[in-house]
Parts: C-alpha cells; structure tokens; sequence
C-alpha cells in the first residue's frame, strides 16, 4: 500500500513564478490495483506520480510505502527505493539512443553490481517476453515505435518492481499501440505488480483494467472511485 | 567485493558504449588531448635528453678551459702560456688543445676538427663522427677533402667512424692529428686553440680563474660548471623558449579542459536525468563520468607520450628543429640517445590526467544533482 497524506507540491517557492502543482492530497493506492489519475494537462497527474514514485520529494506532507514513512529519507536510501520497488514508463519513452535495446533494458540495473551473464539472461527474457529477441542488438533509434515502447515497458520491469508507473504511455501512440499497451498491462496486472498510470486518454481510464481512477484538477483530487 | 567489481564493470561498459555513441564529439577531444599532451612530452623528452646529453659531455669536460681574447675576439693561445699557468698554486696539470670547425659548403653542414689527446690519429688519416659518415656516405677507406686557408685541396682517408654512444658529442667530430690541423686550419707553431687545467680541489676554481685573470690579462677562463648552467638555463623547465612552449601548450589545455567543464550537452543531461529516474544515485552517474574521463585523458596521454617518444628519439624532434635548433648546421643529422626521466613523466600525467578527468566530473556532478523527475516534466 502507498499511502500519501496532505500532500503539497509547490514550485519556484518564494519567487514571483510560484505554482503550486499538489494541493493537499491525500490518496491511497492498494497493492495490485491498477490505479488510473485522470485529468486535464496541468493538473497536477505527473507531479503526483513523481511523488509517488520517489522521484521528487513533496513541499510538505507525508509518504507512506508499505506503512514505512518515505518522506524525509536521504537521496540514497530514496533511489534504491526507487530501483527496487518502481519501474517508471515515460512519456517520451526517455530511451537512451544510441545504444542498443538491450543495453536500454540493463541500465537500470546497472548499479545494482548484479553478474553481468545473469543480468543479461533477465534483460533478454524481457525482450524475448515481449517479442524483441531480434531487435537485442538494434539500436534504438533503429526500433519503431511499438518496439520502442515494449523496449520501454522491458526497461521498467527489469529490477523487478512490485510498482509500475507510467506516465501518459498513450500520449504518442496510435490506437492500435495504446491498445496493445493495455493487454501488456493486464498481463502485468495478472503477475500482480501494482499499476498507475497517468491519462487523459479515454483508452485508458475506460478501461475494465482500472480498478480505481483519481481524477485531478488544478492539483487537487476533483473525484476518487473504484470503478466496480 | 564482487558486487562492487561488477558494478564498476557494469559502469566502464556503459562508459564505453556512452563514448563510441558520440564519436565525432570524442575524437575530436581525444585529438585535442593527444596533441597536448604530446607537445608537453616532447618538449620534456626533448629537453632532458639534450640537458642529459649535455651534462654526459661535460662531466669529462676540463675543469678550466684557457682561451685568448684580442680585441674581445677569440684569438690563438700561445702555448709558452702554459708554463705561466702550471706555475699557479691548484693546477695539476695544463695541456694545449688543437680543435677548430671547418665549414663544407657543399653539405651546408659545420664539422669540429680535433685533435685526439689520447689514442693519436696517423698522418694523413682521419676517425669520422656518424653524422658525417651519414651526409657524406664516408666509411673506412674512403678519402675525404677539404680546403685549408691557402686554398688548397687537402684529401685525407678515413681510417674508422666513430660510436654513436653520445651523437651530441661524436655526429660531427673529425678527428685529425697535430701536423695535419696545423696545415688544415693554418694555426701556426706555438700556438693552440685553447688551454686546458685540471685543478687538485674543485672548490678552488673559481679562485684559479681569478688568478689567470691577474697572471694573463688576455686570457678568458672558462668553468665547467659555467657552462653546465648555461646549459641547464638554455634548456631547462623554467628558462628559455621551452617555458613559451609549455606555457602555450599549458594554456590551451586550460582552455580545452575549461571548455569541457562548462560544455555538457542538453542531451548528456537528458541522460543524467534519464538515468537517475531509472534508480542510478548521484555517485553512480559521477562514478561513469570519471570513467569517461579516465578513457580519455588515459589514452590521450600514452598516444601522446608515445608519439612525443617517436617525434623526438626517432624523427629527431622534426617539428621543433627550426625553433630549438637554430644552429643545428653544426649538427648533420642530430639524433638524441633516448632518453626518459620518470619524474617528469609522473608530472606531466598530474598535469594533464588529473585535471581533465576532474574537469569531466565537475559538469557531470552539476547535471547529477539535479531532480531525477525533471526528466518527466
């Protein structure tokens, strides 16, 4: 269970640009759920993911991971948090070019000093799950964009995270590609790994896969259901 | 342990891709670097070798070497000299040296004529140096000729070439005996080039050359050690033209080093943030950084050392010739004996190394800190 109590998120503090992203949320995301923030551009979906998934420290309020409090753990102990339990699906992919696929799906690892044959036999099991075997060697800019993106989603789950956080996943691709990346999802969901996404695209929170949507607005919390 | 071996491996590996993905970028730097730091190194080489050279020479050299000064000119010494300065308290010995240099238009080149005090050359022969022997394709038994003053036609035949263990002292050297140098250079009887004394205790010197002074009012005394400072002026680290050089070779690695440390790119920051969104720490992308540094700077400076090595032991210094030897005519073909000093090699990597790989870090460091989230914004 994550757990963030009276969240805010407040940018450019004491300056003449303040803006406020988060204001005073509370949310809870169960474990294995797939959870879907919904809202317009602006209103505060990725900040909040940025916080839930230790990327970014919030202004004030409190983190709870698995009733663990998260909030004020030095930047250490916070990444390997991060490297551990969550597997991050950006918006732009934010695929490293120039080096292969494989490469892209080991990085995350990397720090971990994991043995390099056992590392590489996971990160091709990856590819291979997701029918890239082939393109192991391919550099990224060499991949279309399905690939890319299934490259991407390998990338997330290689330390094997129990969370997965993706970012508007839908934002560049074509219905078809949005579709297969919510079958990858449930197949996911179906391995038990905790879901949340960040949409506003309606191929996602229409769903069946969600099982709660938050919906957002100027950095608050507008609406919090399940959706069965 | 061998999880931290494998996360270093792991680094350097993607150091390494990192590198071979922005090529034109790194060699571009790589060729910058080298040719610093092969300028540095061969100036070093160079200058120790030649102060190393220079000093094997001179510690045989005389303690005092005796020449006669006419009108602020160097003249003839008369030998009956010698008796006067036998008779000074100190000296053990004085003896009389014939040497001269001879000019060969033909080759542009300038010989030293001696006369050996040991092991005397017969009559009508002469030992060549390498460097002769080289310009003028002269081995033993063929006959050379050159003109004396009179203008006549000299031929004498070359009995051997000498070693090449010192080419400083040995490339250009003719070795000739008494008569023949006489007829050669037209110095009459009674008369040498210089006069040399060796002296019973070397802090007595100084107070010698000063009693030759009073004795031989025409007379110009010259030290060993005068001439080992000069020397070591000429060509040491902070004298002469070497100091130009290093400092402009210096310079434009401060330069190219200020550079890299201010130039991160958009896109080697959009890395950093990728990666420390996907759970690499701060001390993770530095570690990489100064990997990247260390390929570089590394290579940089054994491609440059060596290169600095082949330019100067085995191309003669080709690209400093016309600077540092301006009066290389006396010098046929100059090589130097190969010749290191391992400090300045250790300073030159603190110099070079050291600096850049920091320099790497210090941009990386700054991209590192920032927020891993920026990557999602």
């Amino acid at each position: 269970m994550i757990d963030i109590r009276n969240i805010r998120k407040v940018f450019n503090q004491g300056r003449p640009n303040e803006f406020t992203a988060i204001d005073g949320v509370d949310l809870t995301v169960q474990l294995g759920d797939v959870t879907v923030l919904k809202g317009p551009s602006g209103s505060g979906k990725t900040t909040l993911l940025t916080i839930l998934g230790c990327m970014a420290r919030p202004t004030s309020g409190r983190i709870f991971l698995l009733d663990r409090e998260i909030t004020s753990l030095p930047e250490r102990f916070l990444t390997e948090i991060r490297r551990q339990t969550f597997g991050f699906i950006f918006q732009r992919l934010n695929l490293i070019k120039g080096i292969s696929a494989l490469e892209n799906v080991m990085a995350p690892a990397y720090p971990a000093g994991e043995k390099f044959s056992s590392l590489r036999k996971r990160a091709m099991e990856l590819l291979d799950m997701f029918s890239l075997t082939h393109r192991a060697a391919a550099r990224i800019e060499w991949l279309s964009g399905g690939e890319a993106q299934r490259v991407a989603i390998a990338r997330a789950l290689v330390n094997n995270p129990s969370v997965i956080i993706a970012d508007e996943p839908t934002a560049h691709l074509d219905t078809r590609l949005s579709r297969e990346f919510m079958e990858i999802m449930k197949k996911l969901k179906e391995d038990g790994k905790t879901i949340i996404i960040a949409s506003h695209d309606p191929i996602v929170f229409d769903s069946d896969l969600a099982d709660a949507i938050v919906e957002m607005r100027d950095g608050k919390l507008v609406r919090v259901g399940a959706t069965r | 342990m061998l999880q931290s071996i494998e996360r270093q491996r792991h680094l350097i590996d993607f150091t390494l891709s990192s590198l071979m993905r922005r090529k034109g970028k790194n060699f571009s730097v790589l060729f910058v670097y080298t040719l610093v730091v092969f300028l540095l190194a061969s100036v070093m080489f160079f200058t120790s070798a030649l102060r190393k050279e220079a000093h094997l020479v001179l510690t045989n050299a005389p303690e005092i070497i005796v020449q006669r000064s006419l009108s602020g000119r160097f003249s003839f010494i008369p030998v009956d000299y010698g008796k006067k300065l036998a008779d000074i308290r100190g000296v053990v010995s004085v003896r009389e040296r014939l040497w001269g240099y001879y000019y060969d238009p033909e080759f542009k080149a300038n010989y030293t004529f001696m006369v050996p005090e040991k092991l005397p050359v017969e009559q009508g022969t002469i030992a060549i140096g390498a460097g002769i022997s080289n310009t003028r394709h002269a081995y033993e038994g063929d006959i050379l000729s050159f003109t004396s003053p009179d203008g006549v036609l000299r031929s004498y035949t070359v009995k051997s070439v000498l070693s090449e263990e010192s080419q400083l002292v040995a490339a250009d050297i003719i070795l000739i005996s008494t008569e023949d140098y006489r007829v050669l250079s037209g110095i009459p009887p009674g008369h040498a080039t210089d006069l040399v004394l060796t002296v019973r205790n070397s802090k007595e010197i100084a107070t010698i050359a000063e009693k030759i002074k009073k004795i031989l009012p025409d007379s110009r005394p010259i030290i060993r050690d005068e001439i080992i400072r000069t020397y070591d002026a000429v060509f040491n680290w902070r004298s002469g033209i070497m100091i130009v050089i290093l400092c402009v070779a210096l310079l434009s690695f401060v330069i190219f080093a200020w550079d890299r440390a201010t130039g991160l790119s958009a896109e080697e920051k959009g890395e950093i943030g990728i990666l420390k969104a996907v759970g690499w720490e701060t001390s993770d992308v530095l570690l990489m950084k100064f990997w990247e540094g260390a390929a570089i700077s590394l290579t940089a400076f054994l491609a440059g050392v060596l290169l600095a090595y082949v330019h100067v032991f085995f191309t003669s210094s080709a690209l400093f010739l016309p600077v540092l030897k301006g009066w290389s005519t006396l010098y046929p073909d100059f090589r130097l004996v190969p010749f290191i000093d391992v400090n300045q090699v250790i300073t030159l990597f603190f110099l070079t190394v050291v600096p850049y790989t920091i320099t790497t870090i210090v941009p990386a460091w700054r991209a590192a800190t920032i927020d891993p989230d920026s990557v999602m914004r």
